[in-house]
């Protein structure tokens, strides 16, 4: 059943992911990130972590690309131009991408026994388990980390107020 | 008692094809509830003619629904045109699946009442809602009509500002039961009745009320019903759409308004609790799961009374206005009050 679920929504993110790069029209593009942002949710959801599916789902799919489709259709955006691209990405960007792959690929399988091994539908991370730790045993990262969200925030609102 | 796979999904599926079957029913009579009520506040009649008190009027309107020609005008963004009906149904009747309905009744091992009983329903209700936005936004931009595309921003804009209120609003609840199941939420307010109930006893009558204002806004429902409003924006974001396209938005609203007061009840009014604590609140499971479910209903019908009252009564925000309300005044006082309610349980409540 885990299985099940992990292939079907994985195969959908990549599905989603490689459709985001192939469409032309950025509302389809954002389209697709909301599905790939959704079927992470689930995927997150077997791995146990329930409160970080759920907050995916409404912040990201819910609140932040509808952002982004509101923006794309308030400027009213056009099908993108393609062009060939600068030869650069084709002579460093593709042999470059290719070795990095391959780099990850080969520590992660090498360290495979360190990095230790979680199981599809192993355990699930209650909330109130989650919150413990989060106000807690982490609660000055977690300040400091909402401070800095505020300072962008106040940044935005500063660069965006209108002179007089 | 142990149960048979097959049994399970067979009992589960006839549960969910009557809970969608029972919900649609319900859309179809809450429009009449409203015609007939709002009606009666403009002092004329409603509908009448058809059926006893026209009792038989949502019959006959879906009928002519289905029956109409569903026109796709030529300017359109076909797939995201027949794709965003789509979206606000489903989203709309996907998050009645979390509401538990009545006391906890079990056949064969499957909760009778409950669609499906999950550990963080409340929060999928929510995440539920906000996808539901994308059934507006892109009817209003695939439809390629200046009046849906300004009602789909006003509704995308409205609804994304709303939704942070409404969810500041239901911290202090989830405060106080510790947990995020709705089940557990409806406990913590069984014990004495009405005097329990969060409503009451749990103090959260801010977070209420910030609840239904920002639960108004966010069903796009009279007084912040800008994305619709007729005056300015024809019908806003449904104005191309015809035929069964435009009931499954009509729909889609009206399911909304349901899951909103289920909501609504199950968080701050006990939920399926009498009121009278354990007097009528039934003792057998079958005498427990008809007045569990009856108290449901009666609650639930009291908000949705109350929806058509509203719309009856107030007239419409302005836009800025509407922005001003809920970002100036709805979300710091629903922070003031989680702030108060964590005080309260931490100095006057026993460390549980």
């Amino acid at each position: 059943m885990h299985l099940a679920l992990f292939i079907i929504f994985g195969g959908l993110c990549v599905a989603g992911a490689l459709n985001l790069l192939f469409q032309r029209h950025p509302i389809n593009c954002a389209l697709s990130l909301i599905v790939v942002m959704s079927s992470l949710s689930v995927l997150y959801l077997l791995l146990g972590a329930e409160f970080l599916a759920a907050a995916q789902v409404i912040v990201y799919s819910g609140a932040i690309m509808v952002l982004f489709t509101f923006v794309i259709m308030l400027l009213n955006a056009g099908k993108e131009d393609r062009t060939h691209g600068s030869k650069l990405a084709y002579i460093a960007g593709f042999p470059g991408a290719a070795i990095l792959l391959g780099l990850l690929a080969y520590i992660f399988l090498s360290r495979q026994a360190e990095f230790g091994q979680a199981r599809l539908g192993e355990y699930m991370v209650n909330t109130g388990a989650l919150s413990q730790v989060l106000f807690k045993n982490l609660l000055l990262p977690f300040e400091v980390t909402s401070v800095l969200i505020l300072i962008a925030i106040l940044g935005a609102v500063a660069l965006a107020r209108k002179e007089h | 008692m142990e149960t048979s796979f097959l049994a399970f999904v067979l009992i589960n599926i006839v549960k969910i094809i009557l809970v969608v079957v029972i919900l649609l029913m319900s859309v179809a009579y809450t429009v009449l509830l409203e015609r007939k009520l709002v009606g009666r506040i403009q002092n004329r009649w409603g509908p009448s003619r058809v059926g006893p008190f026209g009792l038989l009027q949502p019959l006959v309107d879906g009928a002519k629904l289905f029956l109409k020609e569903d026109l796709i005008p030529l300017a359109v963004y076909r797939p995201l045109y027949v794709l965003a009906p789509m979206i606000a149904l489903t989203c709309a009747l996907l998050s009645i699946s979390m509401v538990p309905f009545g006391a906890d009744v079990r056949w064969h091992g499957v909760q009778l009442l409950q669609v499906s009983d999950v550990s963080i329903g409340l929060l999928i209700i929510l995440g539920i809602t906000s996808i539901g936005v994308y059934g507006i936004a892109l009817s209003g931009w695939s439809s390629n009509n200046k009046y849906s595309l300004l009602g789909a921003l006003r509704a995308s804009a409205q609804v994304i500002s709303y939704e942070l209120a409404l969810g500041l609003s239901l911290v202090g609840v989830v405060m106080r039961a510790g947990s995020l199941r709705l089940r557990d939420i409806v406990n913590v307010q069984s014990t004495h009745g009405l005097l329990s109930w969060n409503f009451f006893g749990g103090f959260q009558f801010v977070a209420f009320f910030i609840y239904l204002m920002a639960a108004y806004a966010e069903t796009n429902r009279s007084p912040f019903d800008l994305p619709e409003a007729e005056s300015e924006l024809t019908a806003g974001y449904h104005t191309e759409y015809s035929s069964m396209k435009f009931a499954m938005f009509f729909m889609a609203e009206y399911a909304n308004m349901i899951t909103v007061s289920c909501v609504a009840t199950l968080l701050f009014f006990g939920g399926w609790t009498s009121p009278f604590g354990s007097f009528l609140s039934g003792s057998g499971p079958v005498s427990t799961a008809l007045l569990s479910v009856f108290w449901f209903v009666a609650k639930v019908f009291f908000f949705l009374f109350l929806y058509i009252w509203v719309r009856g009564t107030l007239p419409r925000f302005r836009y800025d206005q509407l922005m001003g309300f809920g970002w100036k005044f709805l979300v710091p006082v629903a922070v003031a009050n989680i702030v108060v309610t964590a005080f309260w349980m931490g100095l006057w409540l026993p460390v549980h």
